[in-house]
């Protein structure tokens, strides 16, 4: 599961020996998110070598820092066979009330409180979805579909919908502490922002989640079977409660780091991004019935899309086509998964 | 087969409340028949993607359809470039309504097709399909259109649908109510109909029966994509410019009609009677909230609501204890099903 290069390629000579290309693409679809990505990075490092510099990386790297807080939720929920498209909505709920509380109540509140609440009422919010779609026993899209529309519905009726163009205190300053700076071509001083390690420091806590605790095999298991696993004596509401929660706290986080990123906090923003989320996530090889996934992937189908978004206009594709583009992506590369995943699928 | 459920008795119990609750908000302003027009004209654009998403939801394997409304909006948009650039709307108003139609049409049964064929055949999920065409259809608007809206104009012929009367009736909910009659009877009397329940209530039982699964399929999401043309026809009739982010809401709007009207989002019941009227009181309600003032935000968030509600109302069979007839008591048992979240 650790990313270091030496272990993939010693990985990828046994899974050859073993049963060759198909089979190790099978078991480890991200290998292939891996491949497109490097292939895209080359094609495009060759169309205009202005892409591979320390400046463009560290674009990236800032932008994927929200989408990527987003996907890994996502992952989670997906893992255990559901599909939540509200977490933006919880995000943008969440982080434009508190900037609202923070501002009028307690200006001087540290960014680790502020992180702490949004935390909370991320993970209140997901409570909710969980409970509504393990009681209600319909599918979770439908169910969180309703609840982004009843979250960004109650934000921008009762709570507010007008920018709030200077953040209070902390959660002003928080987003220009850099962790290192860069001068790009131009001269113009490109850093990389403290808040980029939130990024990896929630990756390995999912991981670990999912990979060395129980109630990460009750996610793989509810989205593989849930009958089998309500059977094996997991408490599969907990379960259902556990993923949207995580999911929610996730998005909560992702709310201020977005508008600390952005040092202004509009209550019309995030919502809509769900699509591209989804879809990395999707990229990274996890399918969307469950049971399958890794954390690894979920980051790797990031940088795809990220990469892919930022680039299209590097290489010349003009704006209007970003979408046909992004779309046709996504079917050409489930396709791909999915026939992958039928012909290597083991005997059962 | 068919068991009665109380969904059209509530429907129809909801559609009186709300007129009278109507007429005592607004001192009988609501059913002038004038409001009473408006409110019909805008249903079809929406009761046609509703009815395209119960059939997604009825043919089952997790099917859904969320590229509704952007085939609506492309196959506008495709249309209207397409039939501008050879013929003038004003110099020949019959042919270009005509041409205009068939281009329509013809966005529609591809788009639906394409849905049909990758969800059959290459067997990606209906969610995933679907989210990845409806990105797919509108960036090809997009694309046609430049990113801006396309002037339709107003030819005669196609004028009169969007807004045209026959006996004080809007045409467009003439035809919608006759697309709908149509639906309804194919699903309920031909070999067709009865496959695509089946195959909804349970996949493997249809696929061992020897049912042309593929085939239902295809045939379902290509005529889902037929009725989102006709939406886009209607909307293209009506608003005489036609644009790629039209209607953004209609999205959930149209999940929400299909599950208020009792559709299975599991597959295999759906009737669309109940999608008919469950699309009317949608309307009405929103209608209802405009003339009390309120804003589209508080009427997002009613309707998130609503969908809600209408979940818990299906998972507890409340409207059970409004059927006309007394249901044998075995029938209530829900079978066993594996759940997913």
């Amino acid at each position: 599961m650790s990313s270091a290069g030496t272990s993939h390629s010693d990985k990828a000579i046994q899974a050859q020996r073993s049963g060759g290309l198909g089979e190790l693409i099978a078991k480890r679809p991200e290998f292939v998110t891996l491949f497109l990505l490097v292939a895209i990075c080359l094609g495009v490092t060759i169309a205009n070598p202005a892409f591979l510099q320390a400046s463009t990386l560290i674009d990236i790297g800032r932008a994927s820092v929200v989408t990527g807080l987003f996907a890994l939720g996502v992952f989670v929920v997906l893992a255990a066979g559901g599909i939540d498209v509200s977490f933006t909505a919880i995000a943008a709920l969440t982080m434009y009330s508190i900037t609202l509380l923070v501002q009028n109540f307690a200006p001087d509140l540290s960014i680790i409180a502020v992180f702490a609440i949004a935390v909370a009422g991320g993970v209140f919010l997901g409570v909710v979805n969980g409970y509504l779609v393990y009681s209600l026993r319909v599918p979770s899209l439908i169910v969180t579909i309703g609840t982004q529309y009843l979250f960004r519905g109650g934000l921008l009726a009762f709570i507010g919908t007008t920018w709030i163009m200077e953040l209070p205190g902390e959660m002003g300053t928080f987003g220009r502490i850099s962790l290192l700076e860069v001068e790009a071509v131009n001269g113009a001083l490109i850093s990389l922002p403290l808040y980029f390690l939130i990024l990896p420091a929630v990756a390995v806590l999912t991981w670990w989640i999912m990979r060395r605790t129980l109630m990460g095999r009750a996610i793989f298991s509810l989205g593989g079977n849930p009958e089998v696993t309500a059977r094996l004596g997991y408490n599969v509401k907990i379960v259902h409660l556990f993923v949207f929660g995580y999911a929610g706290a996730l998005a909560g986080l992702a709310g201020i780091v977005h508008i600390t990123a952005n040092r202004l906090a509009n209550p019309f923003d995030l919502v809509g991004t769900e699509i591209a989320v989804i879809a990395a996530v999707v990229l990274g090889g996890a399918r969307i019935t469950g049971g399958t996934g890794s954390v690894i992937g979920t980051m790797l189908g990031v940088l795809l899309v990220v990469v892919v978004d930022n680039v299209l206009v590097m290489v010349g594709i003009p704006s209007t086509w970003q979408r046909v583009f992004v779309g046709a992506f996504i079917l050409l590369a489930a396709a791909f998964f999915v026939t992958r995943q039928r012909k290597f699928k083991p005997a059962k | 087969m068919r068991t009665k459920d109380g969904h059209l008795t509530v429907l129809v119990a909801l559609i009186i409340v709300l007129m009278t609750a109507g007429a005592i908000v607004s001192g009988g302003n609501y059913l002038s028949l004038f409001n009473l027009q408006s409110m019909a004209g805008q249903v079809p654009e929406i009761g046609l993607l509703a009815i395209g998403v119960m059939l997604a939801m009825s043919v089952g394997n997790g099917g859904i359809e969320l590229s509704g409304i952007a085939l609506a909006n492309l196959s506008g948009v495709a249309a209207a470039t397409l039939v501008s650039s050879h013929l003038s709307a004003s110099a020949d108003p019959g042919m270009f309504s005509l041409f205009f139609i068939l281009v329509a049409l013809a966005v529609g049964v591809l788009g639906g097709l394409l849905n049909g064929l990758l969800i059959a055949y290459l067997k990606i999920t209906a969610i995933l399909c679907t989210l990845g065409t409806q990105m797919f259809f509108i960036g090809l608007a997009v694309v046609l259109s430049d990113g801006r809206s396309v002037r339709v104009g107003a030819p005669g012929p196609l004028y009169e649908i969007g807004n045209g009367y026959l006996l004080e009736i809007p045409i467009s909910f003439l035809l919608f109510i006759a697309v709908a009659c149509a639906i309804g009877f194919v699903l309920r009397y031909t070999p067709f109909g009865l496959w695509l329940m089946l195959n909804g209530s349970n996949p493997k039982a249809s696929e061992y029966a020897g049912f042309p699964q593929n085939k239902v399929i295809i045939a379902t999401y290509t005529v889902s994509g037929v009725l989102s043309s006709l939406a886009g026809i209607i909307i293209a009739a009506r608003t005489i410019n036609v644009k790629w982010d039209y209607g953004t809401s209609y999205l959930l709007v149209a999940i929400l009609i299909a599950v208020m009207a009792g559709v299975r989002p599991e597959g295999g019941y759906g009737r669309v009677v109940c999608v008919v009227l469950s699309a009317i009181a949608l309307q009405m309600m929103s209608s209802m909230l405009n003339f009390m003032g309120l804003s589209n935000f508080v009427r997002d968030f009613a309707w998130g609501a609503l969908l809600l509600g209408f979940l818990a109302i299906g998972r507890f069979r409340l409207t059970d204890f409004f059927s006309p007839q007394a249901r044998p008591v075995t029938t209530s048992v829900q079978s066993p099903q594996a759940r997913k979240p």
